[in-house]
């Protein structure tokens, strides 16, 4: 359903170089990904900021030309034919809204009506189901511009679906939601890629998101496509490295305990990374209390960043 | 229609703006006779159709300008996302009924000279002057359209763009003849306003100071039009393929 082949994006930003001067410089934004989501495929999207996810959807979409390369979907080439694309993807921003500002979410559902030239039964019929699954009846009547962020991403969710697409790109759809917008928003995506077979593209920096989602995941860091595939194979990856935060009762010297590592000492507070598959959380808890006293413990997750640059330096292979 | 009394206080103002352009000229014409040879009545049938045309383009096509500001708030990747042509998107949003002051004075000029002409009404002669006022209306639709594209590189560039826009439908209100040969060039070649008014005008006007241009030039208006508006277009295409985004 979507194909990327070589997938280049280069831009050319001038740089100051003295006091006039300005040196033309190339910046490689997406650096040749080639990949194909097949119909009907939930597809998690995953990188560190400013690592080309966003920039490889607006190729696919037709917002911006490949500097070289190419992409088509369902078929077409968003580049050429730009227009008959996008009757047939249906694109979320979390960021941006798609929206008219100043109107009320009806009256901008019935102008995309038009725009997308949908049958007036038709769009009756989808528009009920969209409200009622989104839960969006008691806001039809309100303008966008006063909708929370929760309920803003739910309409341009909405939106974005009226015309029935085949493919659907979400880009950071639950950035900002409070944990029960989250939770819908997921429920209403999964719903929809079981019931109309919609393949789904997703970037996200919520690892939950991915995890509820999708079945493969593909990473990208510096344009480059890093992993592509299970996403089991990656979560397994990133949550064997934990770390265990223990304040002491006393400052001491860095604790000795089999099966992890002290990472820092900051006075009583002792930070000690461990393996999920060497040693159990627990057994380590224990292990330490022997040892000396804890007044409060943690355990950290280890954040998808760090996690993807370590890929990218070749610390962890996936 | 939100706000009727703003709505028709704007017209009105923006009509009595360039009624009072036109008065600049009448009393210009309390002085002397003619301005490089044409009479009161021939100025103004050329102001006539320039402001003519250049309202009808205003209402029309200048809304395209705003590309610069969907440009600036990357509000333009939305414009892309929908199955509508892009230009067609911004114009209509942007459209304004408030212009047609504009367009109301240039239509009463153009009546008023139309009326005060010593010409002798044919067939030949009212098909020119209509194909005249569709070819300028066309080249300053194309002006908007080609100086918006700038926007797409430069996004600071609109004031450089109406320089273009509004200074080549400013020099088109007046003869030729008036100006030195450098900008006359500019004006016949560069940014096609002679062919606007001017050159059509003669033939009507039955005038020969076509400033050693052969007679037919007059007929050429519509050609120069439509290939004015082929090339902008295609400049439009490219500068739409050149759209970068904004990082989000």
């Amino acid at each position: 359903m979507i194909e990327a082949e070589n997938l280049e994006k280069r831009f050319s930003v001038l740089r100051k170089a003295g006091r006039v001067r300005r040196a033309r410089e190339d910046v490689v934004a997406v650096a040749g990904v080639t990949f194909t989501i097949a119909a009907g495929e939930m597809v998690g999207y995953i990188g560190p900021n400013g690592a080309g996810k966003s920039t490889t959807i607006k190729m696919l979409t037709g917002i911006l030309v490949p500097t070289s390369g190419r992409a088509t979907v369902a078929g077409i080439d968003p580049t050429r034919r730009r227009i008959e694309v996008a009757r047939r993807i249906g694109v979320v921003f979390g960021q941006r809204t798609q929206l008219w500002w100043d109107l009320p979410l009806r009256d901008s559902f019935d102008l995309l009506r038009h725009v997308y030239r949908v049958g007036a039964e038709q769009h009756r019929r989808d528009r009920d189901e969209l409200t009622e699954l989104l839960d969006l009846a008691p806001l039809l009547d309100v303008p966008v511009r006063q909708l929370s962020l929760g309920q803003r991403v739910r309409g341009d969710l909405a939106a974005a679906l009226l015309h029935d697409p085949e493919v659907l790109y979400l880009d950071e759809p639950t950035i900002g939601l409070d944990v029960v917008s989250k939770a819908r928003v997921r429920e209403f995506l999964a719903a929809r890629n079981r019931e109309r077979g919609t393949t789904v593209l997703l970037t996200t920096h919520d690892l939950d998101d991915i995890e509820r989602l999708c079945s493969r995941v593909m990473i990208i860091d510096h344009g480059r496509l890093l992993y592509d595939g299970a996403l089991a194979t990656v979560a397994d990856r990133l949550g064997e490295d934990r770390v265990l935060v223990v304040d002491l009762a006393e400052s001491g010297a860095a604790l000795n305990v089999p099966g992890a590592r002290v990472v820092s000492v900051e006075g009583p507070r002792q930070r000690l990374a461990f393996r999920r598959s060497e040693v159990t959380a627990a057994a380590l808890i224990a292990a330490v209390s022997a040892v000396a006293e804890i007044v409060d413990l943690s355990i950290e997750e280890p954040d998808i960043e760090a996690v993807i640059r370590r890929v990218y330096a070749g610390e962890l292979t996936l | 229609m939100q706000y009727r009394t703003s709505f028709v206080l704007f017209t009105f103002s923006q009509f009595a703006i360039t009624f009072l352009d036109f008065v600049g000229i009448l009393v210009l014409f309390a002085n002397v006779d003619s301005l490089a040879g044409w009479s009161l009545a021939e100025v103004a049938f050329l102001y006539g159709i320039a402001n003519l045309a250049f309202g009808l383009a205003d209402v029309f096509v200048s809304p395209v300008e705003n590309v610069q500001v969907a440009i600036r708030a990357g509000t333009f990747d939305q414009i892309l996302l929908r199955p509508v042509s892009p230009m067609l998107q911004i114009v209509t949003d942007g459209f304004s009924a408030r212009r047609l002051g504009k367009l109301a004075q240039g239509a009463l000029v153009f009546g008023f000279a139309v009326a005060a002409v010593n010409v002798d009404w044919t067939a030949a002669r009212v098909a020119m002057t209509l194909l005249a006022v569709l070819s300028a209306s066309t080249i300053f639709g194309a002006l908007w359209v080609a100086t918006s594209c700038v926007s797409f590189w430069w996004v600071e560039g609109r004031e450089a763009a109406n320089a273009i826009t509004y200074g080549g439908s400013f020099l088109a209100q007046y003869p030729l003849g008036l100006y030195g040969p450098w900008l006359r060039r500019g004006l016949a070649y560069a940014v096609p306003v002679a062919f606007a008014n001017y050159f059509p005008a003669t033939y009507i006007l039955g005038r020969s100071d076509r400033l050693g241009a052969p007679s037919w030039i007059a007929f050429a208006s519509p050609v120069v039009a439509v290939a004015v508006a082929a090339l902008s277009a295609l400049a439009w295409r490219i500068a739409v393929r050149h759209y970068r985004s904004t990082g989000s």
